[in-house]
Order: C-alpha cells, then sequence, then structure tokens
C-alpha cells in the first residue's frame, strides 16, 4: 500500500486550503461537535484524510439515501396503481403510474449511480472496514448484489419500455419483481447496517472478524426495528412526495380524476403510516436503551445517569465541558419514555469515557427527525379529516403540502444522522474504531474528490427537483388518456 | 490430496478468482456495447440518436450491474487486494465514477428536461460514455504493471486506454449492426471497420510501450511452451480482425443474413484479450505484490457466498433471457406508455 509521503500538513498553503476546506464543508454539515476536532487535527495528514473521508462518505450516503428512499416505497404505489386499473378499468390509475413511473426512473437511476460510487467508497477510503470485518460485510453486501440488483435493473427495463410489447400481467409481473428487488435491497444493506451497531454471531481472530453464525449475524437485536423503521420512512417520504407533485398540479388548475385520487391515496398512506412509524421509531429507541446507551444518551442529551430523567426539549450541549446550555426540559418524562417508569434509571453520557459520539449533531438531528415526524402526522390527520367530511381542500392546506413536498428527505437523512453519527466514535460498535479504517490517502487527494463529488450532487439534486416540477407542469398540460391510447 | 483440497477450501480462491474474471469479462462485454454506442451518439441527428439510445436503453442498468459484482467479489473475496487496487487508483476510479454518475442519469434527464436542455445532457452521455471507456483502460493499464511508475508504464496504461475506447466502440458498432436497420445500420457497419483498426493500432502501441515497462508478460511468454501460445493467440485475433474487415465489406446481406456475427467477432476478441491479460500475471491477484491465495478471504465466507450465487444464477440466467427475448428484434422508439 502507497504510504502518505511527506507532505504532513500544516506547512503550506495547500495545509491552510484543507482546514479552510472541512471547516467551511463541517459548517454547511452543521457539525460542531467535529468542527473543533478537525481544528486540532491539522497537524497530521492521516488526520486530514480522515476527516476528509468522513466527510466524503457522509455526503456521499447522505446522497445516495435520498433516492432508495423514494423507490422503495414508490415501487410498491405502483404496484398498487397498476393493480387498480386491472380490476376497475378506471384510466385515472394507468396516468398516475406513468406519471410516477417517470419520477421512479428518475429516482432509480440516481439511485444506482450513487450507489455504485458507494461501492466504491469502500475500497478507497475506508479499506480498514473491509479487512477487518470483511469476511461478515463481504457476504451481505454479496447477497444484495445478486438477489436484488440484477432483478431490479433487468425488470426495470421491462416495466418501463414493454407496456405494449408484453401481456399486461407480464408488466404487472416486472413491476412487481422491481418492488421486491429494491425492497430485498433496503433488506440486505440494513441487515448489514444493523450488524454495525448491534454486531453479533462471529468472533475475532488477529484482529479479523470470522463469522460464527449466519442465522445471528443476519438476525441481530436491532434489525427487526431498524428495518420496520427505515421502510416506513419510505412510506412516508413517498406519501408526501406524491402528495407535494399532485398539489402543485391541482394548485395549477389540474384536477382531473387521476389528481384527485393520487392525492387522496397520498393524505390517507401518510395518516396511516404516520402513527405507525411514531410507534416503531418508539421502539426502536428501548432497542437502542438496551444496545446502545450511549446513543441514546446523546439523543436525549444526558451527560448524568438519572433515576427519574427530565425530557429535555431544547438545549446547546457542549461536549467539552460536559454540560447543557440553556436547557428547557420537562421532568421525570425522559424516564418515562424511556423506562416507562417515572423513576427509572436513564444513563448518562459519563459512563462511557471518550466511547461518546459528538453530542450536538446527534442531539439536533433527532429533534428534527422527531419534529418533522409529529408535524406529518399532524398534516395527513388534517387532510384525512377533510376527506371523511367531504370537503374541499383549501389554498392553505395544498399550500401546505407543497411546501412538504421532500419533508420525507429532512426526516430520513436526519434520522440516519442520528443513528449513523450515534454510532461514532466506533465503525462497528465496540469493535473497530472508524478511524482505524481509514485508508492513508493523500489529503489533498481527498480534498480534491470532495469538492467534484459535492459539486455533482448539488448540481444533481437541483435538477432532479427542477425535473420534477417541469414533468409535473407538462402533465397538467396533457390531455387525460382516453381508450383509444391504450 | 483432492479429497484434502476440498475439505479445506483451498480452492475456493481459484473459484472466486474465476468469478472474478468472468464477471470483469462479461461487464467489458455488455457493458462496453452500451459505452461504445454512447461513444457514437454524437456522430449522427436526433432522431438516429433516440434510435441509438432506444437499442440499449432496456439493458444498460443490468449491464453495469456486472461491475458492481466485480468490484463486490474483488471486495468481499479479496479485500486485501481491494484496498490496495482502489486506494492505488484512487483518483482515476473517481474521473471514472463521475462519468458514470452522468452519463447513467443522462438516460432519464436527456428525455424529462425542456426540449432545449437535452443537448446538454446528450454530450454529458457522450462525454461520460468516453471518459468511463478510457479510465477503465487506463486502470488496467496501471493493474497490469503492477502500478509501475515512470513513463513507460504510465505511456502503456494510456495506450491501454486507447485501446479499450476503440474496443468499446466497436462493440457498440457491432451491437447496432444487429439492432438497427436502413441508413443507421449502414452507418455502424463503417464504424466497425474503423473501430477494428483503431484497436488494432491501440494493440501494437500498446504493446510497444510494454517493452520499456517491467513486466512479467514477455518474460512470461517468451519462454517454452508458452511460446506456442504467443504465436497462436495473435494469429487468432489477426485471423478474426481479418475476418471483420472483410465481413463489414459484405455487409448487410439480404434478409440481415449475418448480422450478428460482427458482435460475436468482437466478443471473441474480447475474450481472447481477456485470457492473454489473465494469464500474463496469473496467479498473482496483484500483478507482482500478492497472489490470490494469499489475498483471499475467510473459507467460510466464500462458501455461503458461492452457495447464494449458485441458488440464484439459474433465476439470473433466466430473467435476463427474457428480456433480451422481449425487447429482440430491431430497435424501435422507447415509451413508458
Amino acid at each position: 500500500m502507497r504510504r502518505v509521503e511527506g507532505d504532513t500538513a500544516g506547512n503550506g498553503p495547500l495545509a491552510r486550503r484543507i482546514g479552510l476546506l472541512s471547516k467551511t464543508t463541517f459548517m454547511v454539515f452543521s457539525l460542531p461537535g467535529i468542527g473543533k476536532v478537525a481544528q486540532l487535527s491539522a497537524k497530521s495528514a492521516t488526520m486530514d484524510a480522515l476527516i476528509l473521508s468522513r466527510i466524503q462518505f457522509a455526503a456521499n450516503i447522505t446522497f445516495h439515501i435520498l433516492f432508495p428512499t423514494i423507490t422503495i416505497a414508490l415501487g410498491w404505489l405502483l404496484l398498487f396503481f397498476k393493480l387498480r386499473f386491472s380490476r376497475t378499468g378506471d384510466y385515472k390509475w394507468m396516468e398516475l403510474y406513468f406519471f410516477f413511473t417517470k419520477v421512479f426512473a428518475l429516482s432509480f437511476s440516481l439511485g444506482v449511480v450513487s450507489g455504485v460510487t458507494m461501492s466504491f467508497q469502500f475500497g478507497t477510503n475506508w479499506p480498514g472496514f473491509m479487512n477487518s470485518v470483511g469476511n461478515i460485510a463481504g457476504p451481505l453486501l454479496a447477497y444484495e448484489v445478486i438477489t436484488a440488483f440484477f432483478l431490479e435493473a433487468t425488470f426495470l427495463g421491462i416495466m418501463l419500455f414493454a407496456f405494449r410489447r408484453v401481456p399486461s400481467w407480464v408488466h404487472t409481473g416486472a413491476t412487481l419483481m422491481v418492488a421486491i428487488g429494491t425492497t430485498l435491497s433496503a433488506f440486505w444493506i440494513l441487515v448489514l447496517n444493523s450488524w454495525m451497531h448491534t454486531p453479533q454471531g462471529f468472533e475475532m481472530v488477529d484482529g479479523v472478524a470470522y463469522a460464527t453464525s449466519w442465522r445471528e449475524i443476519i438476525f441481530t437485536p436491532s434489525m427487526p426495528y431498524r428495518l420496520t423503521h427505515v421502510i416506513l420512512s419510505s412510506g412516508l417520504t413517498v406519501a408526501f412526495l406524491v402528495g407535494g407533485l399532485l398539489s402543485y398540479r391541482w394548485l395549477r388548475g389540474d384536477r382531473r380524476p387521476a389528481v384527485v385520487t393520487g392525492l387522496r391515496c397520498a393524505i390517507l398512506l401518510a395518516a396511516v403510516l404516520g402513527p405507525l412509524q411514531a410507534l416503531v421509531g418508539d421502539l426502536h429507541g428501548i432497542n437502542t436503551r438496551d444496545y446502545q446507551p450511549a446513543k441514546l444518551a446523546a439523543m436525549e442529551g444526558l451527560w448524568q445517569t438519572k433515576e427519574g430523567a427530565p425530557l429535555v426539549l431544547f438545549a446547546m450541549p457542549n461536549q467539552q465541558e460536559r454540560t447543557n446550555r440553556m436547557e428547557i426540559a420537562i421532568p421525570k418524562l425522559g424516564s418515562l419514555i424511556i423506562t416507562r417508569s417515572l423513576d427509572g434509571k436513564v444513563l448518562g453520557l459519563e459512563e462511557f469515557g471518550d466511547k461518546i459520539p459528538p453530542v450536538s449533531p446527534v442531539f439536533w438531528s433527532f429533534r428534527v427527525m422527531v419534529g418533522l415526524g409529529m408535524l406529518m402526522i399532524l398534516i395527513a390527520w388534517i387532510g384525512a379529516w377533510m376527506l371523511w367530511r367531504g370537503r374541499d381542500y383549501p389554498g392553505w392546506y395544498l399550500r401546505t403540502l407543497l411546501v412538504m413536498t421532500f419533508s420525507g428527505w429532512v426526516a430520513t437523512v436526519a434520522g440516519w444522522y442520528v443513528t449513523e453519527i450515534g454510532r461514532q466514535p466506533w465503525l462497528v460498535h465496540g469493535v473497530l474504531l472508524t478511524r482505524d479504517a481509514v485508508a492513508e490517502l493523500q489529503p489533498s487527494h481527498v480534498g480534491l474528490t470532495l469538492t467534484a463529488y459535492l459539486t455533482t450532487y448539488a448540481f444533481l439534486l437541483v435538477a432532479f427537483i427542477v425535473t420534477l416540477f417541469y414533468l409535473s407542469r407538462k402533465e397538467t398540460e396533457k390531455s387525460p388518456l382516453e381508450a383509444s391510447q391504450l | 490430496m483432492i479429497a484434502d483440497i476440498i475439505e479445506t477450501g483451498s480452492w475456493l480462491p481459484f473459484a472466486f478468482a474465476f468469478l472474478l474474471g468472468l464477471s470483469l469479462l462479461l461487464y467489458a462485454i455488455l457493458d462496453g456495447y452500451d459505452l461504445g454506442v454512447g461513444m457514437l451518439t454524437p456522430l449522427v441527428d436526433n432522431a438516429e440518436r433516440d434510435r441509438m439510445i432506444a437499442s440499449i436503453g432496456p439493458f444498460w442498468d443490468a449491464n453495469e450491474t456486472w461491475l458492481v459484482l466485480g468490484v463486490g467479489l474483488l471486495l468481499v473475496a479479496f479485500p486485501q487486494a481491494h484496498g490496495i487496487v482502489l486506494t492505488s487508483l484512487y483518483l482515476p476510479v473517481t474521473l471514472m465514477i463521475l462519468a458514470l454518475i452522468f452519463r447513467g442519469v443522462s438516460f432519464d434527464f436527456r428525455k424529462k428536461v425542456p426540449p432545449e436542455k437535452q443537448a446538454f445532457w446528450d454530450r454529458a452521455f457522450f462525454l461520460g460514455s468516453t471518459v468511463v471507456a478510457l479510465t477503465q483502460g487506463y486502470m488496467v493499464g496501471r493493474f497490469v504493471t503492477g502500478f509501475q511508475q515512470g513513463w513507460a508504464a504510465q505511456l502503456f496504461a494510456v495506450y491501454f486506454g486507447v485501446l479499450v475506447v476503440a474496443g468499446y466502440v466497436l462493440m457498440g458498432a457491432t451491437w447496432l449492426i444487429i439492432k438497427a436497420d436502413g441508413a443507421l445500420q449502414q452507418r455502424a457497419i463503417r464504424w466497425a471497420k474503423t473501430a477494428i483498426w483503431l484497436m488494432v493500432f491501440g494493440a501494437i502501441f500498446s504493446s510497444l510501450a510494454a517493452v520499456f515497462t517491467d513486466t512479467r508478460i514477455y518474460e512470461r511468454m517468451f519462454s517454452f511452451p508458452e511460446l506456442t501460445l504467443l504465436i497462436a493467440m495473435p494469429l487468432l485475433s489477426v485471423a478474426l480482425t481479418l475476418l471483420m474487415h472483410f465481413l463489414c465489406g459484405v455487409l448487410p446481406l439480404p434478409g440481415d443474413r449475418l448480422a450478428w456475427m460482427p458482435f460475436a467477432i468482437a466478443v471473441a476478441i474480447f475474450t481472447l484479450g481477456f485470457a492473454g491479460l489473465v494469464y500474463s500475471f496469473y496467479p498473482y491477484i496483484i500483478p507482482g505484490q500478492l497472489y490470490i491465495v494469499e489475498a483471499a478471504a475467510a473459507a467460510d465466507s466464500l462458501f455461503i457466498i458461492l452457495v447464494g450465487t449458485l441458488f440464484v444464477l439459474p433465476f439470473l440466467i433466466g430473467y435476463t433471457a427474457l428480456s433480451y427475448y422481449i425487447f429482440r428484434g430491431k430497435a424501435t422508439d422507447l415509451r413508458y406508455d
């Protein structure tokens, strides 16, 4: 392996540039806790490569997750539209199908290309990960490729382009296969991710993990909760994406049956999945209490172990002094939620020495996620109530839905930040530290690629959003589907 | 002896080296044809470009998955080699990924954006395809020399990049001979004829540069009995090249007979070249640095992947065949509804 030569940072304009880069990027990512570490470590080139590699991976995974989050649930929604059409013969369902197929195809291709990037990043930036736990992670990733990637890629071609070439049931079957493919893919990646949080079923020999039980590796304690939580978050993301785009069309005067029906589906979907997600999220939190108490303490902003711990609503956690500033808290409610008892004991961050995550980003991401989740439930229920009373949606409601188009994205990303930053400093909890897995790359190289990735992602994100609304506008100008066109 | 090998699982690394080679060869052939089509798109007008892209639209994503599988197999079966290869090729890998990103999303964006913006995404599609081919060839060139420093090794890698570009263009052109008709097919025949000679030049120049690098290619091939192979392989390649040249002279035939033949010849040339390349460094997984056996992951983990692969493979072949069957014949316009 090539060693980092000479260029220890701190002795040239290059090092200053990189220092500046990491600082500004951290402001963008608003992770003040690690920002300090970045400045402190400007002396060592490896540390710079570590920080830059972490930002790069965070940027990659943040960009990537946006698209699977759409395609996992949208695949099933498309299947629902297609089945409704087969059952009723009503063309509004096919209008919905074709419109959201475009959204699906675009999201899918962005998901594919950013996923390819991820598969390379393991090797380019984190060789220590595979060297240490490759015997566990390898088979799980391989199963994702052979059971899911080929399946969804091949059937997507049939689903998109073969509507007129094959019998309707084959086309429906292809849609089903794509939905199964995206979900299988989510299953394998969450199996691996859950193993990194709650590893079991292996033994360590000379710093390398060897599998002892694949059943234990696949069914780790956190896996059922995490998988359900992520799939529901995909459902909610899609409900608000569909709701937002159709509200946009409605506000532009497009009130054809497809729009009315689609909007109703979106609102009802959100109204059902929202409370379900709150319940699963709560259970996931209890699971975190049992297996990753340091992460839970960071989420709750609890520094000291307490019986009858308060629920901290607002605070500015200070990592160095290990206290909260400007804390607003409700007494005993924390213990009630976490232990189901007013005087239950909740472990504080003090129990875990220096093996604690950066508290602020975890604390705040958690609040963003929960807050948005509550808002989504409220909005969905207002809509469901209006549907029940048979009322027209008022303009403010449709505009709210429009604003909330990408709320699922924000909540999902915030949730991932909670769980991933919350696992730090570990890459695999209790087994492998993140800093021990990083590649010895030249910081200037990582800085260069990071800039390239960030520019690309920003550009593609804007292109994606602009295109979705352009497609929606174009759709409003089209005449409705008729029997002769099918 | 044999029972011993099966017992200890020491055959597994070689089985995986074979699978790795197979999926990279399949990748080069399959994504080769759609990248090649991508590189040819600036040569035609909008209507023909749509038909060219329609000929690869349903397939490209699955084709690219072979690369993910190849890198995945390297990652899971030879984690140590994976780390060395990808950190040594850090910048070209990143460049390739960025090109793959732009090319991959262009398929969708070019037809979903307002008409005046389509030209931008068409250009991204062409440039992306070209940079992917160039960087892949360059990286294979760097890899084969064991990441040697020096101008000769770099020049070798660059020539190899050109060789791969020509090779992919050949695959793309011969694919279009199958999938296109009329004027576009006749163009594709001309492109194939040009590409095959470009390939010959790329091969000659990279061979010349290889003489000045410290490779085992020559050492290996000039010793007996490998010498017979050294003579047989280029002879076979020359025969295939000439066959392609003359075939392109007579195509298209009435009833579209033999339209599949150039593609088959191109596949044969790729397979030969690939086998020769692998032969030059086997049993190393990283030429001159790391043996296949040294780099392999735990036998138990490899075994469980193999079981899964053997189970899934019939399905994979089945639905791939289904897809090629559904989209058989000449390419027409692609549309969702």
